[in-house]
């Protein structure tokens, strides 16, 4: 096993990655080095490049490559509206829907009863201070539907100064089968059911 | 292998690993039990293992000692009724947080679980369940050993004008037995008596000097454990409603 040390190095890495384990590791490494000059280089490269330079826009937390991303420092998308969200990957997320034009406020998780995370380790002073300084006329709260996030929810929304504060709709999902919903999906669909 | 089945309210949730999640569910006849909950993070279970939650559960291991697991069928789920709601919703926190407090793993309180199933099916009615909240705290003390006394003065032993609670005996207090002790003491409320309109702000003031007992004698006892930050939370929220 002497011979294959730093291979296997690699797949123990790789094996710690979301999604792959051992197994999947290990076939994963076989099929880059089988693809050594079109895909494990390249990707090699990129990796290096990327762990040189991400790091978190100071303004809003997504992760760029500069230390103000690209949704921040373009001016056309300081439309006034601010979209606060739990996780960059909560923000990856609607970027891929591609419906929202404004800009964004990560605040790196919720409010939780259980992990005592409070106020204090979220960026909410920072969204206190962004609200002022970029003249945000709305705040969406586009929050998890979940006991945490609608915690944080209302937290943030009693901390805002004056400007319009929405949230995110909660029901029936785009091909969602009422039969095979939650009661609880059902209950919040019901509450904000609207004129047809 | 160890196997059993009940109804039960669903308090804590965990994520473990990448699709599992560790849940603690409070119920009747093994109180407070742990288990993990495989495939938790998917569509279908995510939105059942919600804090608060009334589900069936089945918990397994194949010996005592072990975490074991659950599966889980939803009977009602209270999160979309109390989501809307701001004071409803860090109600529920307090209460899942303090049961994850207070309670000691894997020991049945029959009276408690009632209470708390009770109070879970009351959120969401703000003009009843701030009170039920109040008297849930109550249960909750004397449940694990440090109830109140509230049928007597502690000192003249009279059942009338009891204004203050002390703070060593829990024991009720005349304004007259009170004396120039009187800034030393907790109040006491009509409404900790069962008298009054029970507006909120006086709850507020009752939460007050449950919430110094669960302090200085629940989380004393426990080895001086912080209190859940959801309770003051809650607290806060409940004053600044009563003041608008």
């Amino acid at each position: 096993m002497g011979k294959t040390k730093d291979i296997d190095a690699l797949i123990e890495l790789m094996a710690k990655l979301p999604g792959l384990g051992p197994r999947s590791a290990r076939r994963a490494v076989l099929h880059l080095i089988k693809k050594r000059g079109i895909l494990f280089a390249p990707l090699a490269d990129a990796m290096q490049t990327v762990a040189a330079t991400a790091r978190e826009c100071l303004n809003c937390g997504n992760i760029g490559t500069e230390d103000i991303c690209d949704i921040c420092s373009d001016d056309k998308r300081a439309t006034g509206e601010l979209c606060v969200v739990e996780d960059v990957a909560d923000l990856w997320a609607m970027e891929r829907a591609g419906v929202f034009k404004g800009r964004y406020h990560v605040l790196g998780g919720t409010l939780s009863a259980l992990d005592s995370i409070g106020p204090d380790e979220l960026r909410i002073p920072q969204l206190v201070d962004r609200i002022v300084a970029e003249n945000i006329r709305e705040v969406i709260l586009a929050l998890n539907a979940t006991i945490d996030g609608q915690t944080t929810a209302h937290y943030i929304a009693d901390q805002l100064p004056d400007v319009a504060v929405t949230s995110l709709a909660q029901g029936v999902p785009i091909g969602g089968e009422l039969d095979y919903l939650d009661d609880g999906t059902i209950t919040a669909a019901l509450k904000a059911r609207k004129s047809f | 292998m160890i196997e059993w089945r009940e109804d039960g309210a669903l308090m804590a949730v965990r994520k473990h690993g990448e699709t599992a999640a560790i849940i603690e569910v409070f119920t009747k006849a093994h109180g407070l039990t742990a288990g993990v909950v495989r495939g938790a993070s998917s569509r279908k279970v995510a939105p059942i293992l919600q804090p608060g939650a009334q589900l069936d559960v089945t918990w397994k291991a194949r010996l005592e000692d072990h975490i074991g697991s659950y599966t889980v069928e939803p009977i009602r789920s209270r999160a979309a009724q109390v989501m809307g709601d701001a004071l409803a919703l860090a109600g529920l926190n307090a209460v899942c947080a303090l049961i994850c407090f207070a309670l000691p793993e894997r020991e049945p309180h029959p009276p408690l679980y009632q209470s708390t199933e009770n109070l879970l099916d009351l959120l969401g009615q703000n003009d009843l369940w701030p009170l039920a909240y109040l008297r849930w705290e109550m249960a909750l003390l004397q449940e694990l050993g440090f109830g109140l006394d509230l049928s007597a003065c502690a000192v003249s032993g009279a059942t009338e004008g009891l204004t203050y609670v002390s703070p060593k005996s829990g024991r009720a207090v005349t304004e007259k037995g009170a004396g120039d002790w009187a800034d030393k003491l907790l109040h006491l409320p009509p409404v900790m008596l069962g008298h009054g309109d029970a507006h909120n702000d006086e709850i507020a003031q009752a939460l007050q000097t449950t919430g110094y007992f669960i302090e200085h004698a629940l989380a004393t006892a426990l080895g001086n454990r912080p209190v859940p930050p959801a309770r003051a939370r809650f607290l806060d929220i409940l004053h600044r409603q009563s003041r608008a």
